[in-house]
């Protein structure tokens, strides 16, 4: 009934009110575009005010639009909680020869909203609307006011783009938009070369992912012949193909068999992709320089939304996922082995910015690990609940340089707990939430990915290496981030004396976003609360539509349901580890504060190792960086001597030495023939010309020599005229 | 009466004496006046031939003649002031400008 409606609003002018949000899909990316194109051309004119009116008011509306179209959606029954929206047809090419047949291959531009985007779409533009707010007070004392706004409203657009997308390649579209995008904002403070060289960074790493991004897009239309993820929600899906579809009829009809070496090649190229987008090892290296952006950047584009787009374009394209087992092992792997590298990072970084940062790569780890189990849903939860406490702890980090003045080093803060207490309260709330403690957003999602890991050692031995990293890595988790709260807000102030005396808690513009995500930090993971006495967790319920693939004979990932005290089980075991984080940084930044240098004191290699990053950098500056770098001096050099050597200099000399030969011809045969045909005649007439003296007795003479032949030749007559006169 | 032969002959003398001066003579008024003994020579021997032949025509050509020699001494002279005024000179062999 459902579909009849909305083919009604689609095909007819009018619009049936139940469905408004849904038909007025389009909207919620547009809203944002309109956004960045006010600031884009009439930015510079406008008053903060303006800014803050188009931009903020912008996302607040795709966010109302959002909420309107999955609260419509969650109406229906789960299997019909899908809806299509394709504008116009955009690439079509026409017939194209593919592992399924020849097809016609289009590519709609055109919005999907099942239940994987549906969460996708809220995280994004509510906390990117918190964040839009808290930038106002953020940015307030900043220049390029309109700018930063306008980068961030064409983030949503684009962001919100690769959520909505009904196929691979307008996905894409949104993907690079969002690359650009961070590359714009990484770079916000263009003039620090810092600043300028990260963006670069970022830009060139993601580059090398969307190498692979590319190639499995390209793999994934010429073997299906479409890009489309689903025609369900259309109006009349017939006429339609789409992946999932057309993968379901190539495995009914045994055209492939699972575990096909294509779909681990697609797989694997995709997260190749994945891996940029999201900062894993190893294309990780972008996100933590990427912390030179402005701090909201941080939050929204490095935290919370932008980095997590590699994960939700895994869960999208997890039925391609499911029918590889190696894919999945290589996504689980790299995940958990992110996930313990980074937070090993973590733990010895100075800046509270870089801190996150890894952090961040780490929890990335986390949900892909949590993917690569086959845990789709479980790694969205992760997603959703990290998105609120990480721009949290980001908006957090960012309340507090903003009330030191710009100090991101936490050797020089401390005791900062009563003196802002409006963002060091929400703080302690996000960094509970991170660690895991029980009743928070993070202990659910973590302790679902722990169990679904664990779960699926029943099957294979082999996944016990990831539960175990797992679990280490959340107490590593807990322990840097209590670190990173004792030593910002605990202990001695090491605050300069200059600049405490300006200490100051952030505007109300910034701390009310950090008591909003405070909230939904901790009640985000109450969704999966029914977990705790065995029953399926209403999130994953709510998802499974979108996760649930193809249907195969053999190899289906199936989650067995542990019984109640295993899950006790695993829930204590997390929580001991956590525990032990928390009370490891206790005693060693709080209690007594002198003990974790005499640690690294101990051990100065680990820790030299630590805090130079496992020295990859240099290792990437080695191995590639400056090869690379060789390689274009090569060219350089090559274009220089050869290519504009010989061959421009080279045609620069031919052209004159054939000039040359041309002028020496003009001037002395064509010429040199004009000039002889004028010289003949002179030539021929200079005996005539004698004659012609000029003075005037000489042409007496001649007369009278005229005369004299005259008379000569009749003196006959003369004659007979003078005899005649007698 | 005289035979009409002394006439010619006095009339072929000033022609050859005419002629001989137009020739040689550098300064201009003496070609001027060489010229003039030429016409005059001419006048002679029309007013013979008048006489000779009872024919009153070739005094009356003799008549215009005289006219026009008067007209082209006139002419003549003015140009040789004319010329004199640009060159300061009025010798023949010095007037060459229409050379080849």
């Amino acid at each position: 009934m459902v579909m009849q409606r909305c083919q009604f609003a689609l095909g007819g002018a009018l619009v049936s009110a139940p469905d408004f949000f849904l038909t007025h899909l389009w909207l919620i990316p547009l809203f944002p575009l309109i956004g960045a194109a006010a600031m884009f051309f009439f930015g510079r004119r406008m008053s903060k005010e303006a800014v803050n009116l188009f931009c903020v008011g912008s996302v607040f509306l795709s966010f109302l639009f959002a909420l309107g179209a999955v609260l419509t959606l969650f109406w229906l029954p789960s299997d019909q909680r899908f809806y299509q929206q394709i504008l116009y047809q955009w690439v079509t090419p026409g017939a194209m020869p593919t592992a399924a047949g020849m097809v016609n291959f289009v590519a709609d531009w055109g919005y999907l909203l099942d239940p994987l985007s549906c969460v996708m779409v809220l995280v994004v533009t509510f906390v990117g609307f918190l964040i839009h707010v808290y930038s106002i007070g953020y940015m307030a004392h900043e220049g390029g006011y309109y700018r930063f706004f306008g980068y961030l409203n064409l983030f949503m657009f684009s962001m919100l783009t690769l959520i909505l997308a009904n196929n691979l390649l307008m996905l894409f579209v949104g993907w690079e938009g969002v690359g650009l995008c961070s590359y714009l904002l990484i770079g916000f403070y263009f003039l620090k070369k810092s600043a300028a060289d990260a963006g670069k960074k970022a830009f060139i790493v993601n580059r090398i992912g969307d190498t692979g991004f590319v190639l499995g897009l390209l793999l994934v239309s010429a073997t299906f012949g479409t890009v489309r993820f689903t025609t369900q929600g259309l109006s009349d899906p017939s006429g339609f193909t789409g992946i999932v579809q057309t993968l379901g009829t190539m495995m009914a009809q045994h055209q492939f068999a699972y575990g096909a070496p294509i779909f681990t090649a697609m797989a694997l190229l995709l997260f190749v992709g994945a891996t940029g987008k999201s900062a894993q090892i190893p294309l990780y290296v972008w996100l933590p320089d990427a912390m030179e952006g402005p701090t909201p950047v941080s939050a929204l584009i490095h935290a919370a939304t932008m980095v997590t787009a590699g994960v939700y374009m895994v869960a999208r394209m997890s039925a391609i996922y499911q029918l590889s087992p190696v894919a999945m092992d290589v996504v689980a792997i790299i995940g958990a082995t992110t996930a313990i590298f980074a937070a090993t990072m973590a733990v010895v970084q100075t800046d509270i910015k870089k801190v996150l940062a890894y952090s961040t790569v780490s929890q990335l780890g986390y949900m892909f690990l949590a993917l690569g189990v086959g845990a789709f849903a479980s790694g969205v939860f992760h997603l959703m609940t990290h998105a609120f406490f990480k721009a949290l702890l980001f908006l957090g980090a960012g309340s507090v340089i903003h009330s030191l003045s710009g100090e991101q080093d936490i050797r020089k803060m401390g005791g900062l707990l009563n003196t802002i207490p409006a963002t060091s309260r929400p703080f302690w709330i996000a960094t509970l939430a991170i660690a895991g403690v029980p009743g928070l957003s993070g202990f659910f999602s973590k302790d679902e990915i722990l169990g679904h890991a664990f779960n699926r050692i029943a099957m294979l031995d082999r996944y016990l290496g990831l539960w175990v990293v797992g679990l280490i890595t959340a107490g590593l988790t807990a322990f840097y981030m209590f670190r990173l709260l004792f030593e910002v807000f605990y202990g001695r102030s090491r605050v300069p004396v200059e600049v405490e005396g300006h200490i100051h808690e952030s505007p109300k513009s910034m701390t009310i976003p950090l008591w909003i995500l405070a909230f939904f930090s901790i009640v985000s993971g109450w969704l999966a609360l029914p977990v705790l006495w065995g029953e399926e967790s209403p999130f994953e319920k709510f998802l499974e539509p979108s996760l649930r693939g193809v249907e195969t004979d053999t190899g289906r990932i199936v989650f067995a349901h542990h019984g109640l005290l295993v899950e006790l089980v695993l829930m204590g075991s997390s929580v001991v580890f956590a525990g032990l984080g928390i009370y490891l940084a206790y005693k060693f930044y709080l209690e007594n504060p002198k003990l974790h240098t005499r640690v690294s004191a101990a051990w100065p290699r680990l820790h030299s190792l630590l805090v130079h990053k496992y020295y990859v950098d240099e290792i990437y500056d080695a191995l590639f960086v400056n090869r690379v770098k060789d390689l274009s001096t090569a060219l350089g050099l090559f274009d220089a001597n050869v290519i504009d050597g010989v061959g421009v200099d080279g045609a620069g000399w031919l052209a004159r030495l054939l000039s040359r030969i041309s002028i020496w011809w003009d001037k002395w045969v064509v010429d040199g023939l004009v000039n002889f045909l004028g010289w003949l005649p002179k030539f021929l007439s200079m005996p005539v010309r004698m004659f012609q003296t000029g003075v005037f007795s000489t042409y007496a003479v001649f007369i009278l020599i005229g005369l004299a032949v005259l008379l000569g030749y009749y003196s006959h007559h003369v004659q007979v005229f003078v005899r005649n006169l007698h | 009466m005289m035979p009409i032969g002394h006439y010619l002959f006095l009339s072929l003398a000033l022609l050859l004496i005419g002629a001989v001066g137009v020739i040689t003579r550098r300064n201009v008024i003496i070609v001027l006046m060489s010229i003039e003994l030429i016409l005059n020579a001419v006048n002679i021997n029309l007013v013979a031939f008048s006489r000779f032949y009872g024919d009153v025509a070739g005094q009356v050509f003799a008549l215009f003649i005289i006219a026009d020699a008067a007209a082209e001494a006139a002419v003549g002279l003015g140009i040789m002031i004319a010329f004199f005024r640009n060159r300061e000179t009025v010798l023949a062999d010095e007037m060459d400008l229409l050379k080849w």
